[in-house]
């Protein structure tokens, strides 16, 4: 076990350290990071459909979902506790996944990308106009819950939030990552190189992709309640084809060979975001935008290629 | 729902369909050809429509008739100078590759074009109405129209459309674009150059985006952001035409904009809502869109 | 897994050891700079607000230094941008809170960011002056301690516009409205359309239109507008999209066909220019007008209005004297502190005590923050009406409400307190005055 998950068992031992570390230096970063860890769960379920080749420019329906999920359960139920949120975060983005999936992945390439799109685009109209059940484009506030009946101070829930999301994402890293190298896994890649061989097996393709995908939407709901919590309101914003782009980008950014790069990915997004925002004022779109066409041109295996090929280009040095 | 509203209506989705027409052909257009989806397209018009408004604040002064000529010198200047760019110097690196990096350094692009729209021309709604203000007013049972919305925008767009087809079915350059769409491979066999051809198909795209945002201009206050909402609006158009179909993004372009217009008219809620049902619904019955030919599953 | 365990609840006590350590410090010794956090929109729309409440803030903040500062202390100024998105905003309101350790916040524009900032500055127990946000609801869900609200919200606005239109134009009967489809643009219609039906039961609403927030054309708007034929056109939509909406509705020959009533319009007049008729009726969110007949006399506002007119090529709009507003409300708070501190300087938990019962004056008739922490805040609406030596339209037949009838007691809710209104309150006393009178 711990060889075979040397990679992400130092990867957690890292990040640990990281959040260990980094709010000494600065106490507002515990929220950014915890905001990374959930967005990286997000970019996880788009790593894999990356895997069958599919790309989804609508992803960001889930991440709403699962918001919305939880900003609908505090505006008319009541203030509910943590973990009831993320399950019914990760619900909403599992059922939603499948009633959606169970249309898109009768489609490959440009027509699966424009049919999540197309989705994701009626969630936002809808969102945006319901606007005595969504309170429209404000969005819902979201208000702070407590955690299996333990309430915290806002500071000390800051640091839970942390830890909650970094127990999440760690979580979800490794249950991906072993999906990915399981024989479903397979079938899913084998989506992209060749669907007919794998029909000839007897397979359907159309149910590996929606097993895929489900998972995928699952893994969207679940950060989404996780943002939702986190920034403490949930906005039409979030099922925006922008927000679908983000996610794709984080991913290509971070690397789409391994499940590491959505966090990798995530860290280098948020970072450049939040600091470039605070020094260079109105630039940091433009920043993201160059740091993107670098590394598709340079580094087409993301973040987490150029750290592989480099410890690969280590090893057999040795 | 009487005959007034009916006609009233159709005039206002048929004013709206006409630029919403033009962004979207350049977007089926270039994908039809290159297989690339564009999602700078939007930023195209962004940059046509406020380039045509500081023409047009130039020569105002000069002659306010001067600000038509400016028009067309902002679709054209855009859409050479940036699409010519973004092609031979970015696009062209990144040809065979994944679908996904394609379509996400499109992205990338469209984020840098954004950013920059704001250094350039600031975020204060800029207004240039001078080309519409000079044309006079119809009225329609009653109610005022712009002749420039009413008249001279549809014409544009149905002159655009004829222009397309004989341009690509009774011209050389027409059928070289079309046999590369063909087949990429055969037209290279044949001697033709698919380089230059994406080049041209690229630049011609761009311009009738940017042509849009230049036409676009004299009706509305430039904003952050105009390219953004362009960007799915004309993308929901050419994938509900079928995407590569130029006859197809004219008739889904109508659709669109008469649903919208209606759905003021009767329900103003489902305004937003109306391109993207639309978009849905047509995508699950016909995933190619409406006119676009089913393609063969690759073995 | 074990020892994964072990460390994360050991990171958690360290956590919760952190949170308790800071205890609030009572009166101590002055610091170097009195720190403001300000959020305001940079970029987005709303810039155009954003920008010119940059600037006065900045201006304010010179003369204050140039003057010794508060209490002697210099003010030192820092800018978060409303319009890079919730995430950024809230990310970066964190930052300047904890890490900066600034001493009082103001936020924001947008009632979108003051949901959002309003219980996380009530978290962070840092003083937050609401310095130009107007939905009525965030103050109405509870009592906050390190909230305030500097100036007017939205009640006490629309209340004003629509007294003014019932005044102006008694025997209106249908009325139609466009509005941006946000939380400003709903409410700000409930408000008026519920008052409406109480003051005037007889008028019939004939259109209600919501166009999505930034929608960059409204030609079948104002062709349904043209068609329908309401004497009365609302609208409380501003930036681009009132410039768009006014533009379109004025080529097309509806500004003459309808009576309008531009709820905020105060801000797009220098904009708009000659483009829009005489007879338009503007509001203007409080008594914000550079002609401000009661102050327009005064030497200080008059140099106040030409040192900003000087500075960025355009006369004050509301935003710049909201934002006159936070920073002279927090001068007074500071000089009550100070004097009840005797002379010391006053501990932040000190100065929020300050805030209660206050009232301060900057370029308006003084405002008086209630118990509720709402400011109460006159109104001034007007006319458009062409303005010897001004290259756009000016107001005429003002009128300045005082708004303490025109708000809810502070035990009641909007909603249930409009519905108490009689058509007597039509004939409040209000005085007029002429554009130059």
């Amino acid at each position: 076990m711990w060889r075979r998950h040397r990679v992400l068992i130092g990867a957690t031992l890292v990040g640990l350290a990281a959040i260990g570390v980094l709010p000494m230096a600065s106490p507002s970063i515990v929220t950014l990071l915890a905001l990374i860890l959930a967005k990286g769960v997000v970019v996880l379920g788009i790593i894999v459909l990356l895997q069958a080749g599919q790309v989804s420019f609508g992803h960001a329906m889930f991440f709403a979902a699962g918001a919305y999920a939880v900003a609908f359960y505090g505006r008319y139920v009541g203030v509910g506790d943590m973990l009831l949120y993320l399950v019914f975060g990760a619900v909403a983005g599992g059922v939603l996944g499948l009633i959606v999936g169970l249309f898109v992945v009768r489609y490959r390439e440009i027509f699966f990308g424009m049919l999540n799109l197309a989705f994701s685009m009626v969630l936002w109209s809808l969102l945006e106009k319901m606007f005595h059940y969504t309170n429209g484009a404000d969005g819902i506030r979201v208000a702070r819950p407590a955690l299996v009946g333990l309430t915290f101070t806002p500071d000390q829930f800051s640091y839970v939030l942390l830890y909650l999301s970094f127990a999440i994402a760690v979580a979800a890293l490794f249950a991906v990552q072993r999906y990915l190298e399981s024989p479903l896994g397979s079938m899913l890649r084998a989506i992209k190189s060749n669907e007919t061989r794998l029909e000839y097996l007897g397979i359907s393709a159309r149910r590996v992709l929606l097993v895929g995908y489900v998972t995928s939407a699952v893994l969207a709901g679940l950060g989404g309640s996780l943002v939702a919590v986190i920034q403490q309101i949930a906005t039409p914003e979030f099922a925006y084809w922008t927000k679908s782009g983000e996610f794709v980008f984080i991913a290509i950014l971070g690397g789409t060979g391994h499940a590491l790069g959505a966090f990798a990915g995530a860290a280098v997004f948020e970072f450049v975001r939040f600091y470039a925002s605070a020094q260079l004022a109105d630039a940091w779109q433009m920043i993201l935008g160059f740091v993107l066409i670098a590394i598709i041109l340079l580094a087409p295996a993301g973040l987490i290629g150029i750290v592989r090929r480099r410890s690969a280009g280590e090893r057999s040095a040795a | 729902m009487n005959l007034t509203i009916v006609v009233l209506a159709a005039l206002d989705g048929i004013s709206y369909a006409a630029l919403v027409f033009l962004v979207s052909v350049g977007l089926s257009l270039i994908f039809g050809v290159m297989r690339i989806v564009n999602v700078a397209h939007g930023s195209l018009y962004a940059y046509g429509a406020y380039a045509a408004a500081t023409i047009g604040i130039a020569v105002a002064p000069i002659s306010p008739w001067l600000t038509y000529p400016g028009l067309l010198l902002a679709a054209i200047g855009v859409g050479t100078i940036l699409g010519g760019l973004l092609e031979r110097f970015l696009l062209r690196l990144v040809y065979g590759r994944d679908e996904a990096l394609q379509l996400l350094i499109t992205f990338a692009v469209f984020m840098i074009l954004d950013n920059l729209q704001r250094v350039i021309w600031g975020v204060q709604p800029i207004f240039a109405a001078a080309p519409l203000q000079l044309l006079p007013n119809i009225s329609v049972l009653g109610v005022g129209y712009t002749s420039y919305q009413t008249l001279l925008l549809p014409g544009v767009a149905a002159l655009t459309l004829i222009g397309l087809r004989y341009f690509l079915r009774h011209t050389l350059g027409g059928a070289v674009i079309l046999a590369v769409t063909e087949d990429r491979e055969a037209a290279t066999a044949i001697g033709i150059n698919p380089n230059r051809v994406f080049l041209r198909t690229f630049i011609l795209g761009a311009i009738l985006a940017a042509l849009g945002g230049a036409l676009a201009s004299p009706t509305t206050s430039l904003l952050p952001g105009i390219g953004t909402e362009m960007i799915v609006l004309s993308f929901a158009v050419a994938a509900t035409a079928g995407l590569g179909q130029i006859e197809g993004a004219a008739i889904a372009a109508l659709m669109i904009g008469l649903a919208r217009a209606f759905a003021i008219y009767t329900y103003p809620e489902f305004e937003v809502l109306v391109p993207y049902a639309i978009m849905v619904l047509v995508l699950l019955i016909r995933p190619q869109g409406l006119f676009g030919a089913t393609r063969l599953r690759r073995i | 897994m074990r020892t994964g365990r072990r460390t994360f609840t050991g990171l958690l006590a360290a956590a919760a050891a952190v949170a308790i350590g800071g205890a609030p410090a009572s009166a101590q010794d002055k610091p170097a700079e009195l720190k403001i956090a300000i959020t305001t929109f940079l970029s987005g729309p709303a810039s155009v607000f954003g920008v010119p409440g940059k600037n006065a803030a900045e201006m304010i903040a010179e003369d204050i230094n140039k003057k010794g500062g508060i209490l002697g202390v210099p003010v030192k100024l820092s800018f978060i941008d409303e319009g890079a998105g919730g995430e950024a905003l809230v990310s970066n309101y964190r930052r300047v809170v904890q890490d900066e350790k600034v001493d009082v916040t103001f936020a924001s524009i947008s009632s979108g960011s003051c949901n959002q900032l309003v219980p996380l500055a009530e978290d962070l127990k840092v003083m937050n002056l609401m310095w130009d946000c107007g939905a009525s609801s965030i103050l109405e869900a509870k009592k906050y301690r390190y909230n305030f609200r500097t100036q007017a919200n939205a009640t006490q606005e629309m209340m004003a516009v629509l007294i003014y239109l019932l005044k102006k134009k008694p025997d209106f009967k249908t009325i139609a409205v466009v509005n941006q489809d946000y939380a400003w643009g709903r409410e700000s219609w409930e408000i008026f359309s519920t008052a409406l039906k109480q003051l005037k039961p007889d008028v019939q609403v004939v259109g209600e239109f919501f166009p999505k927030f930034g929608a960059p054309d409204y030609s079948t708007e104002v062709s349904r507008l043209l068609a329908l034929r309401p004497e009365v056109v609302l609208t409380t939509s501003w930036g681009g999209d009132l410039d768009t909406f006014v533009r379109q509705a004025g080529q097309r020959g509806l500004l003459r066909q309808s009576t309008f009533v531009l709820g905020i319009g105060e801000t797009s007049l220098q904009r708009l220019g000659r483009d829009v008729p005489e007879g338009l009726i503007v509001g203007a969110r409080g008594d914000h007008w550079f002609l401000h007949p009661e102050m327009k006399n005064k030497p200080e506002f008059k140099a106040f209005n030409e040192a900003f007119k000087a500075r960025t090529g355009a006369w004050p709009i509301y935003p710049v004297y909201h934002m006159a507003q936070a920073f002279a409300a927090l001068q007074a708070a500071y000089d009550k502190a100070g004097k009840a501190a005797g002379g010391k300087w006053p501990s932040r938990e000190q100065v929020v005590d300050a805030m209660e019962g206050l009232t301060f004056q900057a370029w308006g008739r003084p405002v008086r923050l209630r118990e509720d922490n709402q400011g109460i805040e006159a109104q001034l609406v007007g006319t458009t009406k062409r303005g010897e030596g001004y290259d756009f339209m000016v107001l005429d037949d003002m009128m300045i409400f005082d708004s303490t009838k025109l708000i809810n007691p502070p035990n009641q809710k909007t909603g249930d307190w409009l519905k108490t209104l009689t058509p007597e309150l039509i004939k409040l006393e209000v005085p007029v005055f002429k554009h130059g009178g």
